[in-house]
């Protein structure tokens, strides 16, 4: 297998951590992921594009493990993955955020960040129930990773703060949290900005490239807002109408015929 | 306690006493600070080994005597110990205002000419970077956070722990040159630099020496007799002298625990989980309090409502009596007991004030509402009065002799004449040593006998001997009709209505005054909410009609009070705005501990202003603003005008 290559502010990219092999999604008649491969290396952001409704969504839920591709094979880590199971696919090291926020809106922030730290649990029911040794100790270790993460994004003022009672950015960063807590070796972000002011989204940004510099986390993203695109990512894919008409680094990307057609918008001079 | 002090005199630096410290109370907590969730604790010994180690690291590094070493980061057991490093390896330890930007940044650290600066994280060290051009003495940072910054070029950054790893693998090296150098320091060695905010011009670099710090310790530990077992919680800028004298000044001279928040967004919280025994706030921090409070009994079911508000009027008559130690009936003492297991007690532990022995206030003056407030509970909350060239203490008032419109009696070795213009001139131990680089200004600030000017006005009542400031000397003027202009104390009358946030009186030289308002959101974002008035900006809602119906009646009743004073009835409000913006220290409208800068205001505004005076209706005006990133912005604006009731003044009664 190939090494990697270098980015332009000098980070070092890895091998191939995830393949996409000529994957064809349907849903019925209609085909939402059209022949599409690409690859997600160890240690980059790797981004996914595309206009509303050209099937990002549904490719990152194909990563995830949540859709089964109708054709077409996924590889992690050099071997091919079989059909698994979300709890499994976790275990595998995988998190993510969702569009549409799915917090339990009842618990507070840091039992929300408590509950990305299951996997990591050994001790069963009856032992935690009862409060045996092991599982006291393993409430701390997985509190002290938990509490690690809050300081990580600055959410330490709304620790003990139902969720229910959080605005839409902080929510968002909960999230971020949860995922983080399962201390994932990739991490699947879907559209991490939507809805967020300006601020938010500077704040967002710097998170995101502090985790990927900090933990070394591989990170794959959907998101909308070009600008965030071009300044965050490493490698770019491009879809349009479920087929990939793009692929590169953001400069290459910008300057891609198809993709400033279909995407940016047709120049008319 | 007074032999743990007694056993500190003749200690003759900080170093010195933190040796002492590390010795007599070496298990005793020394810093505390909530981190991961936990208040992670150091006592006085490894406090003194963590400082020693960054004072070897410091050496290492190339510090020399006499540098200085310029401390930017909010409050953190870390930062601190930089500090007292500085100190230890003869160098000279200037804090900063954390929040200022770049700029001013670039002008105190070229002013001091730091070769060697310590931030707490990426943000701080990114504006340092940004000015490092401008900067021809700096040679090396030091951070302390370490995220976001693995990739810079560290030929100049190191990582404070690493420099502690250095300085403890340099110890044979380095640690008879350190202990050499602690030696030498003396009672007129420099402590600190400190720069002031300063209403106007250019920050100036005050100069203070061991002595002014330990002295000043020492003579306000006695007068508030403190001891070792206190707690204090260290959430004010580092920067402010305030801070530098609690949380170092006195903290090492008893030998008491410095408690650090978690983040500056937690501050409430760690309040109430520390407790503190000693506290400090800002009269603002106070009002936030007191709002928030009645904010959420608005929100209560009606017989927490019933039985707050029956205990508060209770606590009003006698509360204050209690405190102050003068007779009250045994019928209504039974009632505060029972008020204060109802309703004082568990109020007071959620404002985390339960534990508080001695508290003040200072800075601005404080709502006599507000402070009765706390003082009502049962909290001996008190006003001092001073400033960085004095150390902080002027004068500071005694236990049971408190009063919301006085700042007490000269503190202990403070001497206190009042000039025929009425300015206070103040001589004491903690008497500055000079503005550095500043000559001129040393000159005209302090006299040779050692008299320095306040620049502010005020009188001692006669019968009480305690000190009364009526306002800035210098913002005191006169009215076209040569009656007395003191916007502060007009605008101090406003500022306790607990919708109006800032005012700025204007009127020197002319025939009737006019004012600027600042709506404070948070109250009256809470109010449009009750009565469902729907608003999209700060902007919308400082125009509101009904507001500014509501902020009328305000001044229509300080106008009232206004007049029954003699001397100042001139300054009643004939017209007013309702701003559209608030008044930011990042617009430099504000000085950095948040006090208004009348010329600025005055410069800036000045179309609103006469329109005010020209008679205008309304007025439209662009105002630009600086975001805290430092890019610049601009709102519009067109604002009403109101006419204010003006009360009828007093006519002097001959004296007959």
């Amino acid at each position: 297998m190939d090494d990697g290559y270098i980015t332009e502010d000098g980070r070092k990219i890895g091998g191939v951590v995830m393949e996409m092999k000529n994957i064809t999604l349907r849903f019925g008649g209609v085909v939402a992921i059209k022949d599409i491969s690409f690859d997600i290396r160890e240690g980059e952001i790797r981004a996914i594009i595309g206009p509303n409704g050209a099937g990002k969504s549904s490719m990152l839920n194909v990563i995830s493990g949540f859709y089964i591709p109708s054709e077409g094979e996924v590889f992690y880590k050099g071997s091919k993955r079989p059909q698994m199971r979300p709890f499994e696919v976790a275990r595998q090291g995988i998190a993510r955020t969702f569009q549409n926020i799915a917090l339990f809106e009842g618990m507070s922030v840091l039992d929300n960040v408590m509950t990305g730290r299951l996997n990591h649990m050994q001790s069963n029911l009856f032992q935690q129930a009862l409060w045996s040794g092991k599982a006291e100790r393993e409430e701390t270790a997985n509190r002290e990773v938990a509490e690690k993460v809050i300081d990580f994004l600055e959410i330490q003022h709304i620790r003990k703060t139902p969720v229910s009672r959080l605005p839409y950015g902080l929510k968002k960063r909960v999230e971020l949290a949860r995922a983080l807590a399962a201390e994932p070796q990739l991490l699947l972000l879907d559209e991490p900005m939507a809805g967020m002011n300006v601020e938010e989204k500077e704040d967002m940004c710097r998170f995101i490239l502090d985790v990927n510099d900090e933990f070394g986390t591989t990170i794959c993203l959907i998101e909308h807002d070009m600008g965030v695109v071009m300044d965050l990512s490493d490698r770019v894919v491009v879809m349009d109408y479920g087929k990939k008409i793009g692929d590169g680094t953001p400069n290459e990307v910008r300057n891609n015929q198809e993709v400033i057609d279909a995407y940016l918008g047709v120049s008319h001079d | 306690m007074a032999q743990t002090q007694s056993s500190a005199e003749g200690m003759k630096s900080l170093p010195a006493l933190l040796e002492r410290n590390a010795t007599e109370f070496a298990d005793a907590p020394a810093y505390r600070e909530k981190e991961f969730g936990i208040w992670q604790s150091w006592s006085w010994a490894e406090t003194a080994e963590q400082i020693e180690a960054l004072a070897l690291g410091l050496i290492n590094l190339g510090v020399n005597e006499g540098d200085f070493i310029a401390i930017i980061g909010r409050n953190r057991p870390y930062m601190y110990w930089s500090m007292v490093a500085a100190q230890s390896v003869g160098a000279i330890p200037v804090p900063l205002y954390q929040d200022s930007g770049a700029e001013e940044m670039a002008y105190v650290l070229g002013h001091c000419g730091a070769r060697f600066i310590v931030v707490a994280d990426q943000e701080q060290a990114d504006k340092v970077i940004q000015v490092q051009d401008q900067l021809h003495q700096f040679e090396h940072l030091i951070y302390l956070d370490p995220r976001g910054m693995r990739k810079y070029d560290h030929h100049q950054l190191h990582q404070y722990s690493h420099v502690q790893d250095q300085g403890r693998a340099a110890r044979d090296e380095w640690i008879t040159d350190l202990k050499a150098r602690r030696e030498k320091l003396t009672y007129d060695s420099t402590c600190v630099m400190l720069y002031t905010s300063g209403t106007t011009g250019k920050p100036k670099g005050v100069v203070l020496s061991n002595r002014n710090v330990i002295e000043t310790a020492r003579n306000s530990a006695e007068f508030d007799k403190l001891t070792r077992n206190e707690d204090i919680l260290s959430y004010l800028p580092m920067a402010w002298v305030g801070d530098f004298i609690f949380s170092i000044g006195q903290a090492y001279w008893c030998g008491f625990c410095v408690n650090c928040p978690e983040s500056a967004d937690t501050m409430i919280t760690d309040l109430r989980e520390i407790g503190p025994s000693y506290y400090f706030a800002p009269p603002r921090v106070f009002e936030t309090q007191l709002t928030t409070v009645m904010i959420r009994m608005e929100d209560a079911g009606s017989l927490k409502k019933r039985m707050f508000d029956r205990a508060m009027a209770h606590a009003k008559k006698v509360g204050g009596k209690i405190l102050d130690g003068e007779p009250v009936g045994f019928m209504d003492r039974l009632k505060y007991r029972i008020g204060d297991m109802l309703v004082y007690g568990p109020l007071k532990d959620t404002l985390g004030l339960g534990n508080v022995r001695v508290g003040y206030t200072a800075g601005e003056a404080i709502g006599p509402e507000i402070f009765d407030f706390y003082r009502s509970l049962g909290i001996n909350l008190k006003q001092l009065y001073g400033q960085t060239e004095a150390t902080v203490f002027i004068t500071a008032q005694p236990d049971g002799q408190v009063r919301a419109d006085t700042v007490g009696v000269p503190s202990p070795n403070v001497e206190i004449k009042i000039a025929d213009n009425g300015e206070i001139f103040y001589r004491s131990p903690g008497t500055f040593v000079e503005y550095y680089k500043n000559p001129e200004s040393t000159a005209s600030t302090k006299d040779a006998e050692g008299w320095v000017a306040t620049g502010d006005a005020g009188f001692f009542e006669p019968d009480s001997g305690h000190l009364r400031i009526i306002d800035r000397a210098k913002d005191v003027g006169k009215m076209a009709d040569g009656s007395l202009f003191a916007p502060k104390y007009v605008e101090n009358k406003l500022k306790f209505y607990p919708d109006i946030l800032e005012a700025v009186l204007f009127g020197n030289g002319k025939d009737r005054c006019v004012a600027f308002i600042n709506i404070d959101l948070s109250a009256v974002g809470n109010w449009a909410e009750r009565n469902n008035i729907a608003y999209a900006s700060y902007q919308e809602l400082a125009g509101h009609p009904k507001v500014l119906e509501s902020i009328k009646s305000h001044v229509t009743a300080v106008n009232a009070s206004v007049a029954e004073d003699e001397m100042l009835s001139g300054c009643q409000i004939h017209r007013f705005v309702v701003l559209h913006k608030e008044l930011d220290a990042d617009d430099g409208e504000m000085t950095r501990t948040r006090k208004v800068r009348r010329v600025i205001v005055a410069d800036k505004f000045s179309d609103i202003v006469d329109a005010m005076y020209g008679g205008d209706a309304q007025v439209s005006t662009v105002t630009e603003v600086t975001y805290e990133d430092g890019r610049k912005g601009s709102i519009s604006a067109t604002l009403q005008i109101v006419d204010a009731e003006v009360a009828p003044i007093r006519q002097k009664i001959a004296a007959e």
